[in-house]
Formats: structure tokens, C-alpha cells, sequence
């Protein structure tokens, strides 16, 4: 850190702090982001990223602090004044037309009375020269989600920025997609344009970063070269401890086990236009085994979730079979009684009651599993003994909160996902099927939330686990499927999986699967 | 110069849970007393006379219970429907419905006596509301259409089919020609529950079982439960294997009965026949009610105490002082718009903010403030 401003960077960031209520979002920060780098900015959710690369786009005022840029104080009052100065940022979740071309999204925020031949023309070029295959005449809504990012990226560029800021953006890519955005990063680098790189990957940012800034709880805790790091020290400065790495024992004898989750040719019609079909998918779980569903996002994994959970009944009941007897018929509270258990995706609304007491949320996934404990004569629910089982669960799994029993929704994602999971391992389930286990949940919980499910398997349950996070899975799971389009290939074994295998996978390599064998290796 | 600012509240605040009702109240009195100043009325006289001098004596107690028990009995029902989000509107025509239903016995078969009569007539009350409340609950499920709409409209086809009914097929042959029925039976009337102190009948008491089995059933059974979780969270409530059709015609089949249930009452208790007008609204003030009792039974049961007593007042200020008795439902307009104001103190604090802070910096704010939550 140099106290003069030292030309070579291309922006400063002094003292920059942003307090909402009571809470410092961000503490005094300090960054500095030289030209032509690379440069990480790493942190686990609520840490102060987001909220510091808003003030830094102009979408957030500081409280105080200083941005120098190029040496000169300035003041990011809009993204409009970013953008000016040179910053252009490439957000997480796309704002794009669904039924617009490319090149017309581009058009309407540059918003500069071009016309869109121009646009397409200036769109094509650049996407050639960067290695971003894209078509600007082709509608958004037939897109592919790497596409989609292309086009964030094409119309970032197209502002010609100094400074482009990326917000975790391999988190929607197929491997195979994330190198190729890895060379496309490479070469701004090489003309010299700077890099800030959010990311909770650390391998890939030990691989393309060249500096980091890592954030803890709004503070600074560390500048650092990455490529110096292991992947287990960038965790210990992002956590403050160390993470306990999930253990997984071999299975054993799994051939030979009871199947306890088939599904059998299970298809399903979109319900909407913008669903995906699922097409004659076949799989089975085990008892004592972990199988991973792998795939990029919005590939059918919710759709496949509703119907093995019964939210969504089957026209063929022997298409979901739980524990050797045809469950497809069966509505949720059906399935849950033959001892199939459920964790959704969305934890707010979905999974639990979000202005609701920990205590109801309970109740909720288990009033009829547990009726006899829960629920007394004349349909009297037995608020004691709910409230005594939701602290056995908050105490197994470690649940933090700021009172006895709280509102779901005053709880941080993490806490609230180990109870929503503890919930169902309290009932030791035969079947438990998870959507996004630890989507947003810190270390900490996510490593307890994954040795869990393991010990879960192990001790005789058949557990199915839907990820888009590939390194989750490859820790968890005995065998990989991959969904792709509304189908699943056929599980690898975790022996022969590897990246490349199940990202070809992911992208695609491997459609339709008629004949797979419904067994595993 | 000052702006105000409304901020989220991170939990719901349980004080203002309580206080907003007794603000409303309070705002609904100096609007009220600006409007009879503005009428040019003593505020203060006009005061005694709406809200002291009706309820000043014991008889008068009685006219207060038999005004109250219709607004609770509907509105307990209709709490039960708003907390699962679902709007039954059309309780007026559930009323009318179990109004008629339970008229069949003493109007065409007046012949029949004995103590058999007032629970059957009850009963069969309690089916034409749930049966006519089955039809908004039907097409609710069936082709999805909004329940606000088909059960409003319905209540002006209830009202035509009682006004057809009395002039028609159930007028009294010896009544000359004046549209109403026969006066019911000795047996077919409800007792009164102090003959000698005034005129009030079973149905407050119906009422009031009716609120403590209703708040039973909310707090602590899971039915109540199931009510709750689908109105707040309907995709949680899927999760939790709740069918929200069943919930719909569950909603719809009890308010439709407590409904009808009132509109026997009132029949058969206050008026002792059927006749083209039947309600002074109280399937729609019902309503206030509900809201005004914070969907509480128990509130539900002070709330329409207070609604009675703006009908009493209403007539009272028209006798005493020539003023239109519609005061009384510009009363009960304000009361709903005052609550339904106040309730927003519960979810959010008002904040004064100075000029001096810019415009850009508030909105930014108010942007993070929901993006922080979740950060937590």
C-alpha cells in the first residue's frame, strides 16, 4: 500500500465505510486495484462484496472514505458517473429481455440513439476478437445461460471500460464454459484493463487472480498474493478458522443394498411456458449411498425436485417408488409417511414459513409424520412437546439465533438452512432428497450441513442430492448424474468422475440416454 | 423542511400489534368531531348523544347485544378466510341465504311445533350459508376466478331472491298485499335470554361461542395452523402437504355457516318474519369488524361491540339532532380506513428526515434495507 497515490493504480479505495441501522456493512476498507491485474475479492455471504462493490459503482453512497481513480479523489454518486469514469460491472443475475434480441438489450442501455445495425455490427466484432461466440440477432429467451453472460460481458465491454467488475460469474458455467471466460479475462488483462473478480472459488482464483483482498464481517482481514495461498489458507482468512474438511468413509457393499429411492421413465409436461419438461429420467438410490445431481441452473432440477417430492403427483405411479412401493400417486405428506424426507431450494417461503416461529416451521414438514407426538386428540396440537423437539434440533445442528424460539425469517440464511435440514435428520429418514443443501450458507455451516447428510447415508439412508455447485458434490457424493434439458445421464461412479467428465456433461455432450443401465457401477 | 420516511421493521412490532386499533379509534373521534362541527353540531354534544347516551341503560344493553351478535358471528367467520388469504366479501348474502333456508320451516310448514324447530330451523340456516357460500369457493377452484368478484356480485342476487320470494311465492295471503311473510310460530322464534331486562336473544350468545371455539381452533389446533401457514406462505403450505382447494372450500363452507347462522338469528330473534330488507348491511360492516379486531376472535368480539354501538349511535343522532343516520356509515368507513392506515405502524417505523440529507442517499437506503436482511 502506497500513502501516495501511486499512479500505477488504477483505483484506491481509503477508509470506505457504509453503516445501515446498526450494522457496519463495510469498515473502513482499503483496496487498491493496479493496472493491467487481476484482482480477487473474496468473502462468504454478508461479509460486505456486494456492498462494497455497489459504493464502488455508485449504486450505494459511503459514509465516509475516499475513491481515488487514477490518482484523483472522485465521487461515485450513480452507476452513470462509473461508467464515465470507466467502470463497468457484469452483475450475478442478468437484467436482460427475455424476448429481445442481443443486440437490442445492448442498445437499450447504452441508450445512445445508435442504430442497432451499428450495435450488432460493433457486437459481433468484439466477440470475435475476445473469444465470446455470439449471435446478436438471436432472441435472449433461446439462449443458453453462459450466452446470457456473454452478452452482459459484449455490452460491458462495449462501453470500453478501464476497470470491469465481475460478480461471481462462474457460479451459472459449465467448466468447460468457466476456461473459456478464464482466456477472455486473460486478454484484457494482456491490453491492460483491470479486473475485480468476486468469487468464493478459490481454486479458480488461486489460478487466474493476481492479487486479493479478503473480507471478513465488513472488515479487511487480508491482502494477499493468491498464487502464494492454498486454496485451505484463502479459507482460513475468509472463515477467521479453520474449516473442518467433510470426511467421507467408502461405501461398502452398495451393489447389493436395497434400492430405497427408483425412479422409473419419470417425464412431465411443462406446467408453464417457461418450464422445462422432464424426459423419461431413471434413477435409483440406495441405502447407504450419496448420489449427486449435477447441472446448470434452470436445467429442470426444480421441476424434477416437485415431482419426486409429490408437490407434483405422477400420472404413473410406479414413476417415484420409495422404499420397493409405488409412491407416484402419493401427495408429499404421502411420501413423507413412507419415510421420505425433503429440503427445497428456496428456504423463504418454500422450505419454511418465513414469519413464523422456528417451533411452527417444525410443524410444518412434520405435523403428520409425527402426529402422535405433535398433534393430540381433536386435531390439539402439543405446542410443548414442538417446542422441546425444535431445541433438539437448534442444539444438534447448531443453530445460532438471537432468541428462544424466533421468526424463520430473523434468522441468517445459514442458521436457518441447518435447522430446515436438522428438521428433517431428526426424524432419521430412509429417503431424503436435498435441493441446494448449502446455497448461500457460510463454511462453517455448509461443511456441517454436508458431513451430515454423509453420516445420514452411512448409517442406512439413500440420499439424492441437487447442486449446481460441483465442488459440493464431488465431496458428498458417491456417484454423479448430471442434468441437462429436463434428462439425467446415467450416475459415474465418484472414481471415474472428474470436472472435465461432468462438465461436458453439464454442457450438454451427452444428450438423451435411452439405454442407460438403471444400476450403478 | 421535513420528509417522512417509512423504514421496515426488522420483526413485527407486537406493541403497535396492540395499540393501532385504540389510534384508529382515537383518529376516527377527531375526524368525526371535525365532521359534526363541520355540520354544525356541539362535538361534544353530538359525542354523548352517539356514544354515551345508547348505552346507558340496561335495556338499551340488550339493543347493543342484538346489533353485536350478527357482526360477530359473520365476522369470526370471515377472519378464518382473510387469514388464509382467501376474501369472502359476500357475507351479506350467505346471511340472507341462511335467512331464507331456515325460514322454510315456520313459513311453509308453520304447522309444525315444538322444540324441535329452532335447532333445525338453525341448522338448516347454517346450510343455506354454506351452500351459497360454496358457489364463490366452486368457481374459485374450478376456473380460478377471483372469489372477491363472483361473492360481491352474489350478494345482489341474494337480495333480489329474498325481494322475488316475498312478494312471490312466501307472502302472507292475510297480509294486504304487503310484501312479507307470515309472522313465525311461537316455537319458531328464539328466546329471549332475560325477558324482563330487554330484548336480547341466543345469538349473542352464539357469538361468543362461536368466537372462543374459532380462536381455539387458530391458536391451537392444526387446523388453525393450516389456516395460518397456506395464507402466509402458500408454497410452504404446499411443502407441508396442505391443499389449498380444500382450504378454499374449508374457508368458504365455515364463514358461509356462521353467516347463515346470523341471518336465521336475526329472523328469527329480532324481526319474526322474513321481509324484502333483512340486514342493515351487516354482512359488509362485517368486515370492519374483522379488520378492526385484528383477525382475532377475541378482538373480533370488542371490535363488534364498538360497530354495534355506531349503529345505536347513528339512529340516536338522527332523532336528537335531525342528522342523517348515514353518519353512522361514514363512521364505520373511517374506522376501516384509520385501521387499515394504522396497521402499516406495525411492519414499519416512521422515520422524519431533514431536507438536509440528499434525496439519492434516502432512496438508497430504503434499496439496502431489504438486500441487508438477507445479507443477515
Amino acid at each position: 500500500m502506497s500513502a501516495n497515490h501511486d499512479r500505477s493504480n488504477l483505483l484506491e479505495v481509503r477508509g470506505l465505510t457504509k453503516i445501515f441501522g446498526t450494522l457496519t456493512a463495510c469498515d473502513h476498507i482499503d483496496l487498491n486495484i493496479a493496472k493491467g491485474e487481476i484482482h480477487a475479492l473474496l468473502g462468504e455471504n454478508g461479509a460486505g462484496k456486494s456492498t462494497l462493490v455497489k459504493m464502488l459503482f455508485g449504486s450505494l453512497e459511503p459514509n465516509s472514505g475516499e475513491i481515488f481513480w487514477d490518482g484523483k479523489a472522485v465521487r461515485i454518486t450513480s452507476p452513470g458517473v462509473a461508467k464515465k469514469l470507466g467502470i463497468g460491472m457484469v452483475f450475478q443475475h442478468f437484467s436482460l429481455f427475455e424476448a429481445l434480441t442481443a443486440a437490442e438489450n445492448i442498445a437499450l442501455s447504452l441508450n445512445d440513439g445508435s442504430p442497432i445495425s451499428t450495435i450488432a455490427a460493433k457486437a459481433r466484432a468484439l466477440s470475435f476478437s475476445y473469444g465470446l461466440p455470439l449471435d446478436p440477432d438471436s432472441l435472449v429467451g433461446d439462449l443458453s445461460v453462459g450466452e446470457r453472460q456473454r452478452i452482459e460481458i459484449i455490452r460491458c465491454l462495449l462501453q470500453t471500460p478501464q476497470l470491469i467488475i465481475l460478480d461471481e460469474p462462474t457460479s451459472v458455467l459449465t467448466p468447460q464454459e468457466a476456461d473459456k471466460l478464464f482466456e477472455t479475462l486473460e486478454r484484457l488483462r494482456s491490453e491492460g484493463k483491470s479486473i475485480l473478480y468476486i468469487s468464493h472459488r478459490l481454486e479458480e482464483v488461486k489460478r487466474i487472480c493476481d492479487s486479493a483482498t479478503v473480507l471478513r464481517h465488513g472488515k479487511v482481514v487480508g491482502h494477499c498474493n493468491p498464487r502464494e495461498e492454498t486454496a485451505a489458507s484463502l479459507a482460513r482468512m475468509m472463515v477467521g478458522s479453520e474449516v473442518k474438511a467433510v470426511e467421507r468413509a467408502p461405501a461398502e457393499g452398495i451393489e447389493t443394498a436395497p434400492a430405497l429411492l427408483e425412479i422409473r421413465g419419470l417425464t412431465r409436461k411443462p406446467a408453464t411456458p417457461f418450464a422445462i419438461p422432464l424426459k423419461n429420467i431413471n434413477l435409483t438410490v440406495r441405502a447407504g449411498e450419496v448420489i449427486g445431481i449435477a447441472g446448470v441452473a434452470g436445467n429442470g432440477q426444480g421441476e424434477f425436485f416437485e415431482s419426486v417430492s409429490g408437490e407434483v403427483l405422477q400420472q404413473d405411479a410406479g414413476s417415484v417408488r420409495i422404499r420397493g412401493k409405488d409412491a407416484g400417486a402419493l401427495s408429499i405428506t404421502g411420501r413423507r409417511l413412507m419415510g421420505a424426507a425433503f429440503v427445497p431450494e428456496e428456504r423463504l417461503g418454500h422450505g419454511a414459513a418465513p414469519r413464523m416461529k422456528l417451533s411452527e416451521n417444525l410443524l410444518l414438514s412434520r405435523h403428520a409424520t409425527d402426529g402422535k407426538a405433535f398433534v393430540g386428540s381433536a386435531g390439539m396440537v402439543k405446542n410443548s412437546a414442538v417446542y422441546s423437539a425444535a431445541q433438539r434440533i437448534i442444539t444438534a445442528m447448531d443453530v445460532r439465533k438471537s432468541a428462544p424460539d424466533p421468526e424463520a425469517a430473523a434468522l441468517s440464511g445459514g442458521n436457518l438452512q441447518k435447522f430446515i435440514v436438522g428438521r428433517e435428520l431428526d426424524r432419521k429418514p430412509s429417503v431424503m432428497i436435498v435441493n441446494q443443501p448449502t446455497w448461500g450458507v457460510d463454511a462453517g455451516a455448509a461443511a456441517r450441513i454436508r458431513q451430515a447428510l454423509i453420516e445420514l447415508a452411512r448409517s442406512g439412508s439413500a440420499v439424492l442430492v441437487i447442486s449446481q455447485d460441483l465442488d459440493e458434490l464431488f465431496e458428498l457424493s458417491d456417484a454423479i448424474a448430471v442434468m441437462h434439458n429436463g434428462e439425467l445421464s446415467a450416475p459415474l461412479p465418484i472414481a471415474e468422475a472428474t470436472f472435465e467428465k461432468i462438465g461436458l456433461l453439464m454442457g450438454g455432450a451427452e444428450p438423451g440416454h435411452a439405454e442407460h443401465s438403471l444400476e450403478m457401477a | 423542511m421535513m420528509r417522512i420516511e417509512l423504514v421496515k421493521r426488522p420483526q413485527r412490532s407486537a406493541l403497535f400489534s396492540v395499540l393501532s386499533p385504540f389510534i384508529a379509534f382515537a383518529l376516527t373521534m377527531i375526524a368525526g368531531g371535525i365532521m359534526f362541527a363541520l355540520l354544525g353540531v356541539n362535538p361534544l354534544d353530538a359525542f354523548n348523544i352517539y356514544f354515551i347516551q345508547p348505552i346507558s341503560e340496561v335495556w338499551q344493553l340488550h339493543e347493543l347485544a342484538i346489533k353485536a351478535a350478527p357482526l360477530i358471528l359473520i365476522a369470526v367467520g370471515l377472519s378464518v378466510c382473510y387469514k388464509a388469504n382467501i376474501w369472502n366479501i359476500g357475507a351479506e348474502g350467505q346471511f340472507i341465504f341462511g335467512a331464507i333456508f331456515g325460514s322454510i320451516i315456520p313459513v311453509l310448514f308453520p304447522q309444525f311445533e315444538g322444540p324441535l324447530v329452532i335447532p333445525l330451523m338453525l341448522l338448516l340456516g347454517m346450510v343455506g350459508g354454506a351452500f351459497y357460500a360454496s358457489i364463490p369457493a366452486f368457481l374459485k377452484t374450478r376456473f380460478s376466478t377471483n372469489e372477491i368478484l363472483t361473492s360481491l356480485m352474489l350478494v345482489y342476487v341474494a337480495q333480489l331472491f329474498l325481494d322475488w320470494l316475498v312478494r312471490g311465492p312466501w307472502r302472507d295471503p292475510q297480509g294486504h298485499g304487503f310484501p312479507q311473510t307470515i309472522q313465525f310460530g311461537d316455537s319458531a322464534v328464539l328466546p329471549e335470554l332475560m325477558p324482563d331486562a330487554g330484548r336480547a336473544n341466543w345469538g349473542i350468545l352464539f357469538a361468543l361461542v362461536a368466537a372462543v371455539a374459532i380462536w381455539l381452533m387458530m391458536s391451537r389446533m392444526l387446523k388453525g395452523f393450516e389456516v395460518r401457514v397456506l395464507g402466509s406462505s402458500p408454497r410452504a403450505g404446499r411443502f407441508a402437504g396442505f391443499g389449498f382447494n380444500r382450504m378454499v372450500f374449508f374457508t368458504f363452507l365455515l364463514s358461509g355457516a356462521l353467516a347463515g347462522l346470523a341471518g336465521i338469528s336475526e329472523v328469527s330473534g329480532a324481526i319474526g318474519q322474513l321481509q324484502p330488507v333483512i340486514s342493515p348491511g351487516y354482512g359488509f360492516t362485517a368486515i370492519i369488524v374483522a379488520f378492526l379486531g385484528r383477525l382475532n376472535p377475541l378482538g373480533i368480539v370488542a371490535a363488534g361491540l364498538v360497530l354495534a354501538l355506531t349503529y345505536l349511535g347513528g339512529e340516536a343522532v338522527q332523532s336528537a339532532l335531525g342528522i342523517s343516520d348515514k353518519v353512522a356509515r361514514v363512521f364505520q368507513g373511517m374506522l376501516l380506513f384509520f385501521v387499515l392506515g394504522c396497521d402499516t405502524l406495525i411492519h414499519y417505523r416512521i422515520r422524519l428526515i431533514g431536507m438536509a440529507l440528499t434525496k439519492a442517499n434516502g432512496t438508497a437506503q430504503l434499496e439496502a434495507a431489504p438486500k441487508l436482511e438477507e445479507a443477515r
